[in-house]
C-alpha cells in the first residue's frame, strides 16, 4: 500500500462515519452541522480525484450553502424535536431499507469494480476543440460552449425554484421581504466579522469569476461566493433583504438567462445553431454571459437562501 | 487500489447510507439531509468515471466533470424548494409529522386550543 492508499482510505473512512452519523444522530440540528463538516470532507476527495472546479462547487454550494439552509431550518423547527423523535419507523421498515439499501451500495460497488477499461472519455474532443472559445479550463469550455444547453437550462431550473419558495408566501405579503429583520448588537463579533470579510469575499468571487477562463473556477462559484457575502450582511442586519417586487431584483434574476437566449438565438440568426457561438467573438461573448451568470447566481441562491417574502415590503 | 476505485466504492455507501436514511428517517427535515448525501454519493460515483476518462493532457474528463457542477447547483435548488415547503408545512399545522394520523389529531389540538 502506497501512502496514498492510506490516505484515500482514512479520508473514506472520516467520509462514511460523519455520513453514518448524519443519518442516525439523535438530534437534526447536530446532523445539520454534521453535514457541512461531511461537505467539507467531500471538497477533499474531490481534490483527491483531481476535479478543482468541483471541489469549489462543492465547498461553496453543497457544503455551504446547502448546509446554511439546513442548519437554520434544523433551529426553526427545534421545538418540534421533541414530538418528532417520539416517532420511529416500524419494526419491519428499518431492518427491510438496510437490505434495500445494502444491496443499491453492493450492486454500485460492483459497477465501480467492473467499469470499462480503458474508460471511454470525452476528453480528447474536449482537448481537440479547446481553441475554439479562448479558454485553457476545459471544465469552463464545456460548462459555457459544449454543453451551454444544460448550463442555460440549469439557470432556468434555479428560477423554477425561487418561483416554487416565493409562491409559499401569504397573498398578502407577496412582493415583500424575505426572512426575518435581523438585528444585531453594533459590538457583536458578529458585526465586525461582516464589516471586514465581504470586501474581501467579492473580491476573491471576481477573481474566481476572472480565472475561470483558464484555472479552475468560473461563474458559479464566484457567483456562491458573493451570494454567501450577500446573506452575511443580511442575517448580521447591517442590510435588509431587498422586496422581491423590486425591479432591479428581477432584472438581476432573469440576466444570466436571458444574455444566453439572446447570444443562443443569435447564433440561431446567424444561421448556424442554437448556441452556435461566432468563434471570432467567442471569447467576449462568453465573457459577457458569465458575469450576467455570476450576478443571476449570487442574488438567485441568495434569495433561495433567504426564503419566501415574511414581512411587508414597505417595513 | 487506486484513488478512483476507493472513492467509487465510498460513493456507493454513502449512496446507501442516503437511501436508507430517506426510508427510515420518519422526520421530513433527516429524510432532505438523507437525500443530499444519497446525491452526493451518485455525485461522487460520476466523478470517478470522470477521473477514469484522464488523458495526458486533461486530469479527467471535463463533460462529466460539468454534468456534476450542474448537478450539484441543482441538488442545492431543490434542497431549498424543499426546506421552504417544510418550514411552511410547520407554520401551518405546527407539526412536521408526515403520519396522518398524528397530524389529524395535533390540528385536533390546535382547534381545541
Amino acid at each position: 500500500m502506497t501512502i496514498d492508499t492510506v490516505l484515500d482510505c482514512g479520508l473514506t473512512a472520516l467520509v462514511l462515519a460523519v455520513g453514518c452519523w448524519i443519518v442516525v444522530a439523535r438530534d437534526s440540528f447536530a446532523a445539520a452541522v454534521g453535514f457541512v463538516a461531511y461537505g467539507l470532507l467531500l471538497t477533499l476527495v474531490w481534490v483527491r480525484l483531481d476535479a478543482i472546479d468541483v471541489a469549489l462547487m462543492e465547498g461553496a454550494v453543497g457544503s455551504g450553502l446547502t448546509g446554511a439552509l439546513l442548519v437554520r431550518a434544523s433551529s426553526r423547527l427545534r421545538t418540534n424535536e421533541q414530538s418528532e423523535a417520539a416517532e420511529q419507523p416500524g419494526m419491519i421498515v428499518r431492518p427491510v431499507a438496510a437490505l434495500f439499501s445494502a444491496i443499491v451500495s453492493a450492486m454500485l460497488g460492483a459497477a465501480v469494480l467492473y467499469l470499462p477499461d480503458p474508460a471511454p472519455t470525452l476528453a480528447p474532443e474536449a482537448a481537440a476543440n479547446a481553441g475554439a472559445t479562448g479558454m485553457a479550463n476545459p471544465v469552463t469550455n464545456v460548462l459555457m460552449a459544449f454543453r451551454a444547453m444544460d448550463t442555460m437550462l440549469e439557470k432556468v431550473v434555479l428560477l423554477v425554484a425561487l418561483a416554487g419558495v416565493w409562491s409559499l408566501a401569504r397573498d398578502s405579503l407577496w412582493g415583500g421581504r424575505p426572512g426575518p429583520r435581523y438585528r444585531t448588537d453594533p459590538k457583536a463579533p458578529l458585526t465586525f466579522l461582516t464589516q471586514v470579510l465581504p470586501p474581501l469575499g467579492i473580491v476573491a468571487g471576481i477573481y474566481i469569476l476572472w480565472e475561470g477562463a483558464d484555472a479552475p473556477g468560473g461563474a458559479f462559484q464566484g457567483g456562491t461566493i458573493i451570494a454567501a457575502m450577500w446573506l452575511l450582511v443580511m442575517m448580521a442586519g447591517l442590510a435588509d433583504a431587498p422586496p422581491i417586487s423590486r425591479r432591479a431584483v428581477r432584472l438581476a434574476l432573469i440576466a444570466g438567462p436571458l444574455l444566453f437566449l439572446i447570444v443562443g438565438f443569435g447564433g440561431l440568426w446567424l444561421g448556424k445553431a442554437f448556441l452556435a457561438y461566432p468563434v471570432a467573438y467567442a471569447k467576449p461573448l462568453l465573457l459577457a454571459i458569465e458575469f450576467a451568470m455570476t450576478l443571476t447566481v449570487a442574488v438567485t441562491l441568495g434569495l433561495l437562501i433567504a426564503g419566501p417574502p415574511e414581512r411587508n415590503g414597505a417595513s | 487500489m487506486t484513488t478512483a476505485v476507493v472513492f467509487g466504492l465510498c460513493g456507493a455507501a454513502a449512496a446507501g447510507l442516503g437511501l436508507y436514511g430517506v426510508i427510515a428517517n420518519p422526520q421530513p427535515l433527516r429524510k432532505i439531509l438523507a437525500f443530499n448525501l444519497l446525491s452526493s454519493g451518485v455525485f461522487l460515483f460520476f466523478g470517478v468515471v470522470a477521473r477514469r476518462g484522464a488523458i495526458s493532457a486533461f486530469s479527467g474528463d471535463p463533460v462529466p466533470q460539468a454534468l456534476v457542477i450542474t448537478g450539484i447547483v441543482v441538488a442545492a435548488a431543490g434542497t431549498a424548494l424543499a426546506v421552504a415547503l417544510l418550514l411552511q408545512f410547520f407554520k401551518a399545522t405546527g407539526s412536521t409529522t408526515l403520519n396522518a394520523n398524528a397530524l389529524a389529531s395535533t390540528a385536533a389540538d390546535s382547534i381545541a386550543e
